[in-house]
């Protein structure tokens, strides 16, 4: 942790100095150089491999990631690039892999508003959200007092996008002088990086099982429904998540 | 139309703008519309994070499952293998994203070096 401890919510500090904007978006920049930051720039390691074994170029894979800003929706797009699926097709897997921007977003605006906040703001730094600095956020915001909120946050997104538009040129750069192993390795990044964060972030136990049953499901519909396969696997194993969430509340209720 | 569809330097982007850029933010921005209105234990949202939640999960296992590029010539056994060390590395951690990776890479890559 690299603020005070006794900074918190009721701290009256002059929050409307520059100088205290400035050096809070510091801290929120510095709040990056840590495990999280550095697993996020080793999963976009293995994301840029992926990138380029796809065909994208060297800016198309900056610029999707300056604008997506969201691994798993990025590497679903790839997917549908490569299997060929229409514009429309393509939209619908990454819309559906990214609803849970949503709720992520409705439970940090609150914490992130104060009273003199503006909405455009709000709406522009929604776009640094995805799950590292949302969790960074949510870590660190009870010792940011309530005015500097928005200019932590935006230290914690911008330096994340921008590193890790670095990263992509860079990786894209120098993939073509590795040895096959060690590309076999940064692609394995990306699968193995979800396959820890995404248990960790589960809110409620039917998040594990919708984990454990898409992760049985996806090859299966890859097998038997090529194109539909995200789709199916998605509805169905989450859908029964659901079922089994409902199922499970509802014999709470009756014991 | 598909990524491939134009041949001009710009349909790259615009795909990538409307099947990627709007496809995310638009969630983001209803998202901060709806911030405060609701509550985040809501049986809907509940849903939503299951499904989104298989849907991610199914991307990972295809990943594994069924990869494209350098680990496409790998054995099937070690990629299965070395995920399922990592993930229990990352149990048995209490839950260290590090050690998991550190586990899942350091067996796949002595895998690939020992099949030569």
């Amino acid at each position: 942790m690299l603020v005070p401890a006794s900074m918190n919510e009721n701290t009256t500090v002059e929050s409307d100095s520059k100088e205290s904007h400035i050096s809070w978006y510091l801290r929120g920049v510095r709040r990056c150089f840590s495990v999280p930051g550095l697993v996020l720039v080793s999963a976009f390691v293995g994301f840029a491999g992926l990138a380029r074994e796809a065909g994208l170029t060297l800016p198309q894979t900056v610029f999707m990631t300056g604008v997506v800003w969201a691994l798993p929706a990025q590497v679903v797009l790839i997917g549908a690039m490569i299997a060929g699926n229409s514009l429309i097709a393509a939209a619908f897997a990454v819309a559906l892999s990214s609803v849970r921007l949503a709720p992520m977003v409705v439970a940090l605006t609150p914490e992130m508003r104060g009273p003199r906040t503006r909405k455009w703001v709000l709406y522009a730094l929604s776009h640094f959200v995805a799950i590292t600095s949302w969790v960074l956020a949510m870590e660190s915001f009870r010792t940011v007092p309530r005015d500097l909120r928005t200019a932590y946050y935006t230290g914690i997104g911008t330096t994340l996008v921008l590193v890790n538009m670095g990263v992509v040129a860079t990786v894209f750069l120098l993939a073509e002088r590795l040895p096959l192993q060690v590309s076999a390795a940064l692609f394995f990044l990306t699968p193995i990086y979800f396959l820890t964060s995404l248990w960790g972030s589960a809110r409620e136990r039917a998040g594990h099982v919708a984990m454990v049953l898409g992760l049985l499901s996806g090859p299966v519909f890859h097998l038997i429904l090529p194109g539909f396969d995200l789709l199916a696997a998605g509805g169905i194993a989450g859908g029964a998540a659901y079922i089994w969430h409902r199922i499970r509340l509802k014999k709470g209720a009756d014991t | 139309m598909n990524f491939d569809t134009f041949d001009a330097w710009w349909w790259p982007y615009l795909f990538i703008l409307l099947a990627g850029w709007l496809a995310t933010d638009t969630w983001r921005y209803l998202g901060v519309y709806l911030g405060g209105k609701m509550s985040d234990e809501s049986d809907i949202l509940v849903f939503v994070r299951c499904i989104a939640t298989a849907l991610v999960a199914a991307v990972i296992a295809n990943l594994i499952v069924f990869p494209s590029g350098a680990l496409a010539d790998s054995p099937l056994a070690l990629r299965v293998g070395a995920a399922i060390a990592g993930f229990a590395a990352y149990l048995l951690s209490r839950k260290q994203i590090l050690a998991g990776i550190a586990v899942a890479e350091a067996v796949l890559l002595s895998g690939l070096y020992l099949i030569g």
